[in-house]
This record gives C-alpha cells, sequence and structure tokens, in this order.
C-alpha cells in the first residue's frame, strides 16, 4: 500500500470526476455535496500520507519511480540515452503544501456551494485542478512537475472565463498569457537543464550543479548558464508569485474569479511560485541565488511596498485583498533573500500562513459579495451588529493578515524580517514600512466594514452552518500555526536545513 | 533493361504501391461503369480496405533488410516504412472522413474522389522510397496533380474552383523552382542518384564552386517548402484551404505536408550532408542561419496571422503553417534526434489535425458556414464534439498531457541538445506558441463560455469513429509516448537512410 500511496493521493480527486459522470448535471444538491465529498477523499489520504511521514528525515519519503520516456541520442560520445523518470515523492517542505492543498480544496469545494449554474463541469474541473495541483508539490523531477503545473494552468483557464463575475473571460484570458509566459520559459531551462546534465531529477540536479567547476566545464556548464539559468526560472516564478511588476493579472483573477477558485488561486497556487524558487533556485543554483540576494531582497521590498500602498488607496475590498497578497508575496521574497535560518523559515511560514489568511478573508469576501452583490467598501458598514459570527472571524482574518502576535501571521513576518535585518538592515528598515501601512489598509477595510454606520444590505443572515465550516476550520489553523508555531517548524526543519547547508548561512 | 533484369527485381519491395495502384486503377474502372445516381460509398470501402492492405504489406516488411531495386533509384529502408506509416495512416482517416460526407455537391464526383486519393498517396510514399532526383520527382509531381483536381472537386463552388486554380499556379511556380535547383544539382554532379550525387560532392573539385553549391540549396529548399506550407512559399495554404473541400484540406494539411517533409529529407540531407561550404567544410553548417530564418519566419508569420482569422478553415491554414514552423526547428538543430522528432510530431499533428478538421467538417456542414461562431456553446449542445476538440486544440498548443506536448518537448530538447543550444530560436518558437494559445483558446472560449441557439449536432458513425480515434491517441501519446517511440527504436534504424548499398555500385556497372 504504501508504495502506492502518493500516487493515489495525487490521482484521488479523478475519482470525484469519474463519479460526477453518472450524476445527472441538473441534480444540484447531489453535484455540490459529492464536490465536497470529492474533496475530503484526498484529505483523508493525505491524512494517511501525514502519519506514514516521518518526520525528523531530511531524506525523500514515500518515493516511487518508474520508467517513462526514452529518448536515444547519438552523440559523439555515441549513444546516450535521456530517460524520464516518474518520479515522485515528498520531504517536509512539500508534505506541508499538500496538506494545505487538501485542506483548502475542501474548504473551497464547500465555499463553491454559491456557484449558480453547471455545477458538473465546474467540480470536474476543480478535481483536475486539485490533482495537479497535489501533483506540483509531489513531483521529484521537471518533467512531472512541468506537467501539473500546467494541468493547473487549463482547469483554471476554465473556471475563471465560466464561472467568473463581469470581465471573466478578460480575466482569464490574462491568466492563461502571463501564465503561459512564465510555463514558456520555464519549459525551455527545463530541457536545457535537462539536455545538459542528462536528468531531470531534482535531487541528480542538484548535486550535479554542486560539483566543482572544473567538472561541471566538462558538461558545457559554465557559471554563466547557470546564472542565466536561474534568473530565467526566477523570472518564471515571479509571474507565479506574482512579483512586481508581473502582477496585473493576479489582481485581474482575484477580482473575477468566483471566491471559491480565488480561495485555491491565493492560498495554493500563487505559493507553487514561492516553491519553485525555493526548490529550484535556493535549492539548485545557491551560490548564484547567494550573489542574487539583493536583488531578491530588493524586489521583495518592492513588492511589500507597492502592494500596500495600492491597497490602500483601493475601494473595492477584493482588490484591497488581492493587493495584500502582492504585498504578503513580498515577504516571502524577503525572507528567501536573506537566506539564514530565521529568513529561510519566514518565508516558509509565510507561504503557510498567508495561504491559510488569504484563503479564509476570499471565502468571507465571497459570503459578503452573496449577500450584498457588491464589493464595493462603500457598500458595507456596520455589519457586525446584523451578522456578528462573519464580523467576529473577519476581525479576527484581519488581524492575522497584518500580523497580530498570536496568529500565524506574525511568526512568518517577524522571522523573514528577523533575517534580512541580520544580512541587509537597510533594505529591512525600508520594508518596516510596509508592516505600518498593512496594518493601515487592513484595519481601514476591516473596520468599515464591520464597524460604522450601518448600511442596508439585501441579505444579512449571518454564516450559515456550511459556511462556519470553511471559515472556523481556516481561523482554528492559522491560530494553531499562531501559538503553537513547533509543529510547522518541526515538519519543514530538516527540508530548510539542507537547502540552508547548500546557502552556506 | 531486358526481361531478366526486370525480373532479377525484388518487386516485393513495392508491393504496398502496387497495392495502392491496384486499387486505384480498380476504381477508377468500376467509377467508369457505375451508374450516375447510385451511391459510391462502396468505392470508398474498396478504397480503405487498398490502403489498410497496404498498411499490412508495410508491417509485413518491418524485418526486411535495406533492399533496393531498379538501379537504386527505389529503396525500402526505415526511414521510407517509418513515412510510409504515416501516409496511410492519414489517408486511411481522410477516406473515412470522406465517406460520410454528406454534401450533395460531391456526390457526382465522388468516384474522382477515391482514386485520386490513392494517386496523390502513391506519389507521396513513392517520394518516401525515392533514392533518385527523377523518381523523387515523378511522386512529387504525382501528388501534386493529383491534389491540384481534388481541391477543385466541388464544381459548382466557385471557391473551391479559385482554389483549385491558384493551388495549379502556385504549385507550378514552386515546382519550377524546385527543378530548376535540382538542375544545378546535376549539372555540379551529373548524378541523378542521391547517393552517387553525395559521393561526388566530396569531389575536392566541387570545391571551386560551392557557390554554385549554395544557390543550389537556398533555391531548392525554397521550391520545396511549398508542400509542406512554410515560408517562403506559404501563401497559398490559406486560400486552397478554405476553398477545398474539409476531407481535402484534412489531406492536404497532413499527408501532403508529411510528402513535404519527406522529400526534404531526402534530398536535403542525403544531397547535401557531405556537400562542401563556402568557408567551411560543410554546407549544411553554414546554410543553418537560412534555414533558421525560414523556420522563425514560418512560425511567426503563421502564428501572428492566424490570430486575424474568423474563417475556421482559414485559421487552421495559418495554424498548420505554424506547425511546419516548429518541425523545421529539428531541421536546424540537425541533431540525431532529426528523425524520430520528425516522424513523432508529424504523427501527433496526423491525429490532433484530422481530429479537428472531423469536427470543422461536421460543424461546417450543419451549420453552412465557415465562421468561427459554428462553435458557439458546442459544449452546451454536444459535449462530445466539445470536449475531443478541446484536446485536439490543446495538443496544437502543446499542453501537457496531449501529443502535442510531447512533440514540442522532443523539438526542444533537439535544439537544446546540442553545442552550441539554439536558445534564440527556442525561444522564437516558445513565444509564437504562446500567441498560438490566444487564437486556440479563442475557440475554446467560443465553445465553452458562449451561449447558443443553436441545435445538437448530429455526428455520422464514421466520422464518430475517427473523432474517437484521433482523441483516443492524442491523449495516449501524451500520457505514453513510449507507445510510439518504442515502436521506432523498435522497427526502424535511422543509419539505415544513410546507408548506401553496394546495389549502385553492381547494377550500374553490369548492366
Amino acid at each position: 500500500m504504501n508504495a502506492w500511496l502518493l500516487s493515489i493521493l495525487i490521482f484521488s480527486p479523478l475519482l470525484g470526476v469519474l463519479v460526477l459522470m453518472f450524476v445527472p448535471s441538473s441534480d444540484e444538491k447531489s453535484i455540490k455535496w459529492l464536490g465536497v465529498l470529492g474533496t475530503l477523499f484526498p484529505l483523508g489520504i493525505a491524512l494517511v500520507v501525514l502519519s506514514a511521514f516521518k518526520m525528523g528525515g531530511d531524506e525523500l519519503q514515500l518515493t516511487e519511480k518508474f520508467s517513462w520516456i526514452s529518448y536515444e541520442v547519438f552523440q559523439s560520445k555515441g549513444q546516450v540515452s535521456y530517460p524520464i523518470f516518474y518520479e515522485i515523492g515528498v520531504n517536509g517542505l512539500s508534505m506541508v503544501l499538500i496538506l494545505l492543498t487538501a485542506v483548502v480544496s475542501v474548504l473551497a469545494a464547500i465555499a463553491s456551494f454559491s456557484i449558480k449554474q453547471n455545477w458538473k463541469s465546474y467540480f470536474i474541473l476543480f478535481f483536475l485542478l486539485e490533482m495537479g495541483m497535489l501533483g506540483v508539490f509531489a513531483a521529484q523531477n521537471l518533467f512531472l512537475f512541468f506537467i501539473f503545473f500546467e494541468i493547473t494552468l487549463i482547469p483554471m483557464f476554465f473556471l475563471i472565463g465560466r464561472w467568473g463575475y463581469l470581465e471573466r473571460e478578460k480575466a482569464a484570458y490574462s491568466f492563461l498569457i502571463y501564465n503561459g509566459v512564465g510555463s514558456a520559459i520555464l519549459l525551455i531551462v527545463f530541457v536545457a537543464l535537462f539536455m545538459k546534465t542528462g536528468t531531470m531529477n531534482f535531487q541528480e540536479l542538484a548535486y550535479t550543479f554542486s560539483l566543482p567547476q572544473a567538472e561541471l566545464n566538462q558538461l558545457f556548464i559554465t557559471k554563466g548558464f547557470k546564472m542565466g539559468m536561474l534568473i530565467a526560472l526566477l523570472v518564471a516564478f515571479a509571474v507565479k508569485l506574482p512579483v512586481f511588476p508581473l502582477h496585473s493579472w493576479m489582481v485581474r483573477v482575484h477580482v473575477q474569479a468566483p471566491p471559491a477558485i480565488v480561495m485555491i488561486h491565493s492560498g495554493i497556487l500563487l505559493k507553487i511560485g514561492a516553491y519553485g524558487v525555493i526548490v529550484f533556485g535556493a535549492g539548485m543554483f545557491p551560490d548564484q541565488f547567494k550573489s542574487l540576494a539583493f536583488v531578491i531582497g530588493l524586489f521583495g521590498v518592492i513588492n511589500l511596498l507597492y502592494g500596500a500602498f495600492l491597497a490602500l488607496t483601493q475601494t473595492d475590498v477584493k482588490r484591497v485583498l488581492a493587493y495584500s497578497s502582492v504585498s504578503h508575496m513580498g515577504i516571502v521574497l524577503i525572507g528567501l533573500a536573506a537566506g539564514n535560518t530565521s529568513g529561510m523559515t519566514g518565508a516558509v511560514f509565510q507561504v503557510v500562513s498567508h495561504g491559510l489568511i488569504s484563503a479564509l478573508l476570499f471565502f468571507l469576501i465571497g459570503a459578503l459579495y452573496e449577500r450584498s452583490g457588491s464589493s464595493e467598501l462603500s457598500a458595507f458598514g456596520g455589519v457586525a451588529k446584523r451578522m456578528p459570527i462573519l464580523a467576529g472571524v473577519f476581525l479576527a482574518g484581519g488581524l492575522a493578515s497584518l500580523g497580530l502576535p498570536g496568529m500565524s501571521g506574525f511568526i512568518s513576518e517577524f522571522m523573514a524580517f528577523l533575517g534580512l535585518f541580520e544580512k541587509m538592515p537597510v533594505l529591512a528598515a525600508v520594508g518596516t514600512l510596509g508592516l505600518i501601512l498593512t496594518a493601515v489598509y487592513v484595519l481601514r477595510a476591516v473596520l468599515s466594514i464591520t464597524f460604522g454606520a450601518e448600511k442596508e444590505m439585501p441579505e444579512s443572515r449571518d454564516l450559515s452552518s456550511s459556511e462556519r465550516v470553511p471559515a472556523f476550520v481556516l481561523l482554528a489553523a492559522i491560530l494553531f500555526i499562531g501559538i503553537y508555531p513547533a509543529w510547522l517548524n518541526d515538519m519543514l526543519r530538516p527540508t530548510l536545513d539542507a537547502i540552508l547547508l547548500g546557502l552556506g548561512g | 533493361m531486358d526481361l531478366d533484369t526486370l525480373l532479377s527485381f525484388k518487386w516485393s519491395v513495392m508491393a504496398p504501391e502496387f497495392i495502392i495502384l491496384g486499387v486505384a486503377t480498380l476504381l477508377s474502372v468500376i467509377d467508369l461503369f457505375m451508374k450516375k445516381e447510385s451511391s459510391r460509398t462502396p468505392l470508398a470501402w474498396l478504397a480503405g480496405a487498398g490502403v489498410i492492405g497496404a498498411l499490412a504489406a508495410i508491417f509485413m516488411q518491418l524485418d526486411t533488410e535495406v533492399t533496393s531495386i531498379l538501379f537504386d533509384t527505389y529503396r525500402l529502408d526505415s526511414f521510407s516504412k517509418a513515412f510510409k506509416i504515416l501516409l496511410l495512416l492519414g489517408t486511411l482517416l481522410v477516406l473515412v472522413l470522406a465517406s460520410n460526407d454528406k454534401k450533395e455537391d460531391v456526390e457526382e464526383n465522388r468516384g474522382e474522389f477515391y482514386y485520386l486519393l490513392l494517386a496523390a498517396l502513391l506519389g507521396a510514399m513513392m517520394m518516401a522510397s525515392s533514392a533518385d532526383l527523377i523518381t523523387l520527382f515523378v511522386g512529387l509531381e504525382l501528388l501534386s496533380l493529383s491534389s491540384y483536381i481534388m481541391a477543385g472537386l466541388e464544381r459548382q463552388n466557385k471557391r473551391s474552383n479559385e482554389s483549385a486554380f491558384k493551388y495549379v499556379v502556385s504549385g507550378g511556380i514552386a515546382t519550377a523552382i524546385t527543378l530548376f535547383g535540382m538542375s544545378y544539382v546535376f549539372g555540379l554532379t551529373g548524378e541523378t542518384n542521391l547517393f552517387l550525387i553525395a559521393q561526388t560532392m566530396q569531389d575536392p573539385e566541387l570545391l571551386k564552386h560551392s557557390f554554385l553549391l549554395m544557390f543550389a540549396f537556398l533555391i531548392t529548399f525554397a521550391g520545396l517548402t511549398f508542400k509542406i506550407a512554410a515560408a517562403p512559399l506559404h501563401m497559398w495554404a490559406p486560400d486552397v484551404y478554405e476553398g477545398a473541400p474539409v476531407p481535402v484540406t484534412a489531406f492536404l494539411s497532413v499527408v501532403s505536408k508529411t510528402a513535404g517533409f519527406v522529400i526534404l529529407l531526402r534530398f536535403i540531407i542525403i544531397t547535401f550532408i557531405a556537400a562542401p561550404g563556402i568557408d567551411s567544410e560543410s554546407l549544411l553548417l553554414e546554410v543553418q542561419p537560412y534555414v533558421m530564418a525560414l523556420a522563425a519566419a514560418t512560425m511567426i508569420i503563421g502564428n501572428v496571422t492566424a490570430l486575424r482569422q474568423r474563417n475556421i478553415k482559414r485559421m487552421f491554414a495559418y495554424s498548420s503553417i505554424a506547425q511546419a514552423g516548429y518541425i523545421l526547428v529539428p531541421f536546424v538543430s540537425n541533431s540525431s534526434l532529426l528523425f524520430e522528432l520528425i516522424w513523432f510530431y508529424l504523427l501527433a499533428y496526423l491525429f490532433m489535425n484530422i481530429g479537428a478538421f472531423t469536427i470543422i467538417q461536421v460543424l461546417s456542414v450543419q451549420e453552412k458556414s465557415n465562421d468561427i461562431s459554428i462553435f458557439r456553446g458546442l459544449f452546451k449542445r454536444s459535449p462530445w464534439l466539445a470536449v475531443p476538440m478541446t484536446f485536439f486544440l490543446l495538443s496544437l498548443a502543446g499542453i501537457p498531457i496531449t501529443a502535442g506536448f510531447v512533440g514540442k518537448f522532443g523539438i526542444f530538447m533537439g535544439a537544446l541538445g546540442l553545442e552550441p543550444a539554439h536558445y534564440w530560436l527556442a525561444a522564437v518558437m516558445m513565444a509564437t506558441t504562446l500567441v498560438s494559445y490566444v487564437y486556440y483558446f479563442n475557440v475554446i472560449a467560443v465553445m465553452f463560455f458562449r451561449d447558443s441557439e443553436r441545435t445538437r449536432v448530429s455526428v455520422p458513425r464514421g466520422m464518430a469513429a475517427v473523432l474517437a480515434f484521433c482523441a483516443v491517441s492524442t491523449i495516449l501519446l501524451g500520457i505514453m509516448p513510449d507507445l510510439a517511440l518504442d515502436f521506432f527504436y523498435g522497427n526502424f534504424d535511422i543509419n539505415e537512410f544513410f546507408m548506401n548499398i553496394e546495389a549502385v555500385d553492381t547494377h550500374t556497372h553490369d548492366h
């Protein structure tokens, strides 16, 4: 069983697809419940995987490896085969992200109850998306990573373009093109690495690149080549993360996509960018990564400040949150740029923490939109009076977002900045400005919605029981990480240590 | 050549060609004696049986070693077998597509279409097996002439007539250019046999004429781009594709294009592989920038112009130009993967393009239009058409888990594999692929995001079968490309392509 566990996990959402095929497309209730069940199944398996996962080792676990495609190439050296394997496995980092994916997917499926039409095709695409995400984090070679990465793109295109708001198609296209550019660069880099080294395996690649330069020269791998590859990778993942000035698509998606999909997008898909930078950037080209640290940090600070400034000026609460995501992803870059223990830890914590917080906030915005038909800040006021639970959770989410101690946001920001202050104090000092701005825009948005003069809304019922589940679960997770970060730390430590060892920090 | 010599040849080498020739002749005779109003569908069955028979003959030949007959003008080697399989498979699918085509207009011409199709196929197969300029050219002409007539088969349709006329004129010019280039090759070497030409190329005497050789290469290559619809001779494709009946368009965009690559590989690679360049030892290395520029131009022209098309057949014409550009990339990189990359891509292309044309055919017949709006709301109307169409489009766009992705991945491997790696060509290919997302996904958006009051679409059984076959193959080759690659590596040894067997000497000198 264990030998296949991870594959079963990755492809488990397909069971949902299969079952849905046999449900009549007009049977709204069954489809929606099957939608939730279909995501609970992968979550169950993810928990089994977690229990099979041994904490503390830095080696890959639950690995699977099969021969898949083989090209025979004749070169001056004679016949060389370029094999591509199906290889998957988990380490601490990917385990955490897989868990995050499984949890957020279930909650997003519950949030999908508000979808008004074509539920069947919606959930089929939803399951495919989940499969893609699980696969991305479990993949252990470039080819597989790329395939799962692209598998997330296509369902997203449909989900945004068909079920989104007014300008959904435009948003779907800009999602497709921007991410297309990212994956185009990624593909060229991956193929180039493959052809130079003859392997696509993450660990083998990292090992190859850690060889002394003299040996690498024989493989035609120069320092310039490494640097070029790293820069290309960083640009590719900068689109995904997104990094200023490549962020406009992401704001559009956050505004136009249905709330449940934004939960997934903001909660997990953006994190693929961070994951990519950590695994491919820092993990494979540590020396070059270190020499680019200042630039990365600079972009991090720019992201942080730019996102925060724009969030401050928005009148649409979805836009506030979208720019807040841009801003928070800056903190990931800041932590990575620091390249020391606390910085790295902060970056990865931020990945997880922001995944939970943004999923929570976007879920609540979706709930608010459903009641008021608007997401303009001016449309809301005094929500706390009529809907105390919604307002309470919203306030808590906002506080987590601005980094209140005791919540997950605090630890990650604190660690990331601690790391950067150690390495680049001036940059870090400028960056702290962003934290103040964050507090301002979050409070501005949250307070003007929850308190103040009460505004008329078409509907003003509080969170229903099906809505309370995602809200409370996410809030509980945020508090859990905030109060007891040691659990997450134990999971991540070995992976981070391995990367830090490469970085020499 | 006396009877003994004639009988001494191993005619079994040509078994597939004889089958096609026989069936084509039979069809033309039967057609002649059939009543004008009776249905020509039995002819389609017969033609299909012929193609399947020829396919079977090739599979039986798989173990045969390199053989050459008719004074080494006709060879059976791995290369010819591998590509003949593609040609036959493509024609078979086109046949099914055509036999289910219920257009009134073509009805009277039905019989002609089937034997012309087989004649064109025969020409293409001859090209795959030729080792001599003369036979290559005869094959090329047989393919071209039959195609010209097929394009004009809808006699009542102005567009079809226009299409045929444009095809004849531009085709004639292209042939003239090709022939002009070939005449230099012949003039410089005094040989028509490809392998003998290759041998003569190493003659130090030729170094004096390296400029002429270069000229010959440039001209012949340009002439041959006509058949694959690549720059500079790509202009005919949109008009001809638009006017010709859909099965013919499918044939031109798949089988005829494959044949174009076959002659390109046969002629260019064998004759010029040892040719001296102007400043260096290798002409092929020196012309790399030229081929690279053509490949890049083809990709850019095809993809960018496709953006503006409202007519779905024109859009696919430009898409097929773009695809030809992708397949030219391995030519530039010239890695040892050349053959399997081109073969695999053409195989993938065969499934995705014929699949897409099948759906276009079904819709355009029902809606009597070729505007992209015929796809409106297709997902709601006929999900079983919309979903396969999505797969074909994704495959054409090169998105993973489709055959098109694996094909493109391979082409990238070829482009980046050798030192120096062709980064900028790969970048052009990637960038134009991105551009192609816009128009491929536009069709997807029309199918899924728009609504339409139009009715369901009914699909004839034969077409449904083609559709299912193409869709399954597209996905299967995307997930398990080794199915095709193992078949290729297991049965074909591409070194045979360069093998100049002794037959050349014995035959030319003994007789």
